[in-house]
Formats: structure tokens, sequence, C-alpha cells
């Protein structure tokens, strides 16, 4: 399927939770973030759709607001789609999607790391690459790297 | 490295399971009683295998929960090699970016190279001129064997065989000759640009790459009676670390593992890039020959089958390959269209490497993410070695192929 159909697919199925389809290279479709697990759910297990795979999740700080980009893809009908969500800075959350791809754990616990995004109902959200007890989250524009670190100095 | 103490006890028998048969007590991780006699209980030992340790390809720790020597739970921490290289593109011009690539993966820098120029390249909508193109793919290939001829070499010392090491590391020793004649640099290279390469092979080249196929091609063999049909490392192998094709799909194992349980799925045929839908090649895939299907050794000859087909590739190119100019396209400022992004995938020896690009319209990319393959690898540790003994995590460590470098980037 192309996006076009399965964004049309798509919005028969959600409606409004849906909004818009994007084409810049790639081809993404942008869904309300209380939704994207239900929306992951219809194109995990729908026969037509039937993503088995997900490529890759990721954050992105767009400065106005955070991403989760979720990148999916189906071998049996080989097609592609990419999602995006937009949550706020201050408070951004996603429910999980873990359920679905067990992959996700990893790609989420990274976004949570280098991001801050909280994924609700994640089994074991915990900062993955830095350690436990880092400060601040270092992929976001307007990250500053914490002077000392245990006591000892933090160059850059 | 025992943070708790375990008491020894005695065991009715069959009380210790089949190393085959996954474990899943519900009791997990209070203390497990075992059937059979009333008060006998053992409990639980959490053990830590590495940052430091020979068999883990790299700083790696694993967090290892075991009843005995049975594991119940495995728990990896990465990010000891940590160099936040997604930052340290966002402030380096799209060229600069490519050394970065080299000291991901740094056993398939080539590949590394590839899949990111690949992304600018798509962004920038420009044209590959032919010959560059037959040059990536015999670069590529040529990593491909050094990368998998290496996975082979330490899978055997890991198991415990010393010599195919050695073999091993002869035949990329000509390799890294093939590359330092044609760019100078034997491991991390900056050779594939985008547009273009920094090199284009020097005389020679072509007479001494046939020569290295043909002595190369008979020493496949040799490593099959070395290794791969030994009867100690077959017993090492088979039935260890089983993935099946659903779970695989799950924890999005590509590339050889993905192939080991049976997956005719190679990127290079399915969703070809560059040039590889213009040969002919076969692609492995495990049939669970020694064992069940998707065990290591299913995997580890997956590897071991792909190196003729690399070789076959690699001489289709060399008699297609037309002359040119490796420069010609090779843009003066990259400077892709304001908000394009892109995902693209290739088939690195470890599996589908992803590199997803944003662009905000300056020659700074806003945004690059990698998957790496070898980080969705790893986070199935837990499941593959669960219920087998302390030991076959070695096997499962080296089926899987992994490089840190690459995980934490």
């Amino acid at each position: 399927m192309t996006p076009q159909e399965i964004f049309d697919a798509l919005k028969s199925q959600f409606g409004d939770v849906i909004i818009d389809l994007t084409e810049n290279v790639d081809t993404w479709i942008r869904v309300k973030p209380g939704s994207i697990a239900d929306v992951c759910v219809f194109l995990h297990d729908d026969e037509a759709m039937k993503f088995e795979s997900l490529m890759c999740l990721s954050g992105v700080d767009y400065e106005e607001h955070l991403s989760v980009v979720y990148h999916l893809s189906s071998s049996s009908h080989r097609h592609r789609i990419t999602l995006k969500v937009e949550v706020p800075r201050d408070d951004p959350h996603v429910p999980t999607v873990e359920h679905l791809w067990l992959v996700a754990n990893w790609h989420e616990r990274e976004a949570y790391d280098m991001f801050g995004i909280v994924f609700d109902g994640h089994s074991d959200l915990r900062r993955i690459l830095c350690p436990d007890d880092w400060e601040g989250h270092p992929l976001r524009k307007d990250y500053q790297v914490q002077e000392f670190y245990r006591g000892i100095k933090v160059e850059v | 490295m025992a943070d708790t103490d375990t008491q020894q006890v005695d065991r009715p028998e069959g009380a210790i399971p089949d190393a085959n048969v996954t474990v899943d007590r519900p009791g997990y991780p209070d203390e497990v009683a075992l059937e059979g006699d009333d008060n006998i209980e053992s409990e639980l030992m959490t053990l830590n295998m590495g940052p430091q340790h020979p068999s883990t390809h790299g700083v790696l720790r694993l967090e290892l929960k075991t009843d005995g020597e049975i594991i119940e739970h495995v728990r990896p921490h990465i990010g000891y090699l940590h160099r936040c290289f997604e930052k340290h593109a966002e402030s380096l011009s799209y060229p600069q970016v490519i050394p970065f690539t080299d000291r991901m993966d740094y056993l398939a820098a080539m590949n590394n190279n590839l899949a990111y120029c690949l992304a600018v390249e798509r962004l920038l909508e420009i044209e590959i001129p032919e010959r560059v193109e037959y040059v990536r793919v015999i670069i590529c290939e040529l990593n491909r064997l050094a990368s998998h001829l290496v996975s082979f070499g330490t899978y055997g010392m890991d198991i415990g065989a010393f010599t195919p090491f050695l073999f091993a590391f002869r035949e990329r020793e000509d390799i890294f000759d093939l590359f330092e004649m044609t760019c100078g640099a034997r491991m991390l290279y900056n050779y594939i640009w985008v547009g273009g390469v920094s090199h284009d092979f020097p005389p020679g080249f072509v007479e001494k790459c046939t020569a290295f196929l043909d002595k190369f091609e008979g020493k496949i063999n040799d490593y099959n009676n070395l290794l791969s049909y030994n009867k100690i490392f077959i017993e090492r192998t088979a039935n260890i670390g089983v993935l099946p094709v659903d779970k695989a799909y799950s924890y999005n194992l590509t590339g050889p593992n993905l192939r080991g349980s049976g997956v005719k799925w190679d990127l290079r045929r399915d969703d070809p890039y560059s040039i590889y839908d213009r040969f002919e090649f076969d692609i492995p895939v495990g049939s669970g020959e020694m064992g069940q299907l998707g065990d290591c050794w299913d995997r580890y000859m997956v590897r071991i089958r792909e190196m003729g087909e690399s070789v076959r590739i690699i001489r289709q190119a060399l008699e297609q390959m037309p002359d040119g100019d490796v420069h010609k396209a090779v843009p003066r400022n990259v400077r892709p269209p304001k908000d394009a992004e892109c995902y693209t995938r290739s088939e690195t020896p470890r599996g589908e490497m992803g590199i997803y690009v944003i662009s905000d319209g300056s020659n700074v990319p806003y945004r690059v993410k990698v998957k790496s393959p070898c980080f969705t690898a790893i986070s199935a540790m837990n499941f593959l070695t669960r219920g087998h003994y302390v030991a076959d995590i070695i096997a499962v460590i080296g089926s899987i192929d992994i490089v840190l470098g690459e995980v934490d980037r």
C-alpha cells in the first residue's frame, strides 16, 4: 500500500485522531499522541497492514515541541510508513507500544534518556546510554552539560 | 564477583531444568522453591559479567541472575562506549559526520559510510555516477568479508578454538591491504563521500582483488573443516539460543540473525539500494541442520555462506565496472531542502542499519538518528539466554555478532 492509501484507511478507521499526511522526501502521518498506541495496534494486527516490525523509534526536539517518530515496516506486504506524534516540551507523555513490538522497550528507554519523553505503561523506563544519575537529557537542543558528575569535572 | 553468597544445596534428581527449556517461574525474583523434597530452597545469585570481559566483544556488562548454573534472567547494561554521536552530528556539516560513522561499527566502517551517504544523497536527490556505484559495491562487499571473518574467528575463540582466529585474520589482512592501497587507511576509512568516494581504485587493484578472491574462495572450505563441522563446536552451538521468527520480528533482529531463523530477507535483494539489483547472488538462510531452526549454529553458518555470495557479487562488479570520474557528483555544498527528512536502511554485515536524517535547510543536519542492528539484537539477550547454562551466554553473544561501538554510538 502507498502511504496515501494507508492514510485513508487510518482516517476512515480513527477519524480526527489522524491529523495529516506530509511529503518531503519521506512521507509521514501525524497522529495525536494519546491515540498512538491504538493506531499501532491496528497497524500491527490488521491483515491488510501487518506491520510486523518497528524499524526505528526516535525522539526529535523541534524546539516548540518534542516529537516521537515511528518507522514501521511490513515485510509480508512490503510497505513502510512513518508516524509522528507531537508532545509538549514541559510535560511529554506518550503511551508505550512495547506490548506490540518488544524492541520498543529499548528504543523508548533511549528516547526517555535522550529527550525526557515519558512512555506511559512502559515496564522498565530507565536511562539506557547515560548513567542512571546523569542530569538532563542530552539531545534536547537547550541541553547544558552538568559541571560535575560525582565530583568529577565534566569537560566538553 | 557474586553480590550474594549462595548456599550449596543438594538438589533432587531432575531439579535442574533441561538447558533447552525456557524457565518460566512465576515467583521471580523472590526465592524460588523447587519441587520435590520439602524444604529445599535455592537462592538466585547475581553475577556481573563484564564490562571487561574477553567474550563480550567490547565493553558490555551483563547482569545475570542465576540459579546455580542456570540463567534465570539477563539484564544487559550498555552505554560504556557512548560518545554522543548524534549530538556531535548536530554541530558538524553533512560531510564532516562521515568519519564519526566509521567509528560506530569499526569492523564494517565502509558499510556505515555508505548507509549515511545513502540517506544524505536521498535528501539531496543527486544522481551517482556508474563507476562510483560499482566502486562502492566492491568496497562494501570486501568489508563485509572482513567483518564476517572477524565474526567467524572470534566466535571460534569464544567457544575454545584458537586456530580459526589466526586463519581469519590472515585473510583479513589481505583485504586491509586492498583498502590501504585504495585509500591509505586500514580500519577507519572516511572513504565513501556524499556523491562519490574519496579515491578511485589505483592501477593494479582489479588484478590484486581478483587474485585475492581466487585465493579466498578455497579458504571458505577450510573454515568449514576447521570449525563449522567440528563436533565440539556443534555441541556448543546447536540448539542454543533458538530464535523463532515471530520473536525475530518483534525484537527487530535483522540481517544474518533473521536469516538464521529461516527468513529469506535481505535488503540487497528485497529493497535494493545502490545497484545491488544488477547482481546475481543467493541468500543463505538457516535450515536447522544441526538442531532447531534459528539456533546459534544456524546464525553462524549464514555468515560463512554469505562470504561465498559476497565473493560472487565482487566478481560480477569487477567485470562490469565502467570507467569514469569518481568525484564528478560530489557536491561543493551540501544543503538539503528545508524540513526534508528521510529514513534509509541498508544491509550492513550485522543487519539493517537505519539512518534517519532531518534537515533544516542549513549545511548542518538538524537531527541524525542511527538505528543500529546490534542495539536491537542485544535487547533480545534475555530472551535468547534464559534457561541456558552460563557458558552458553558466550555462544549466544558471539552468534548475534554485536559491535558495542555501534550499540552505544
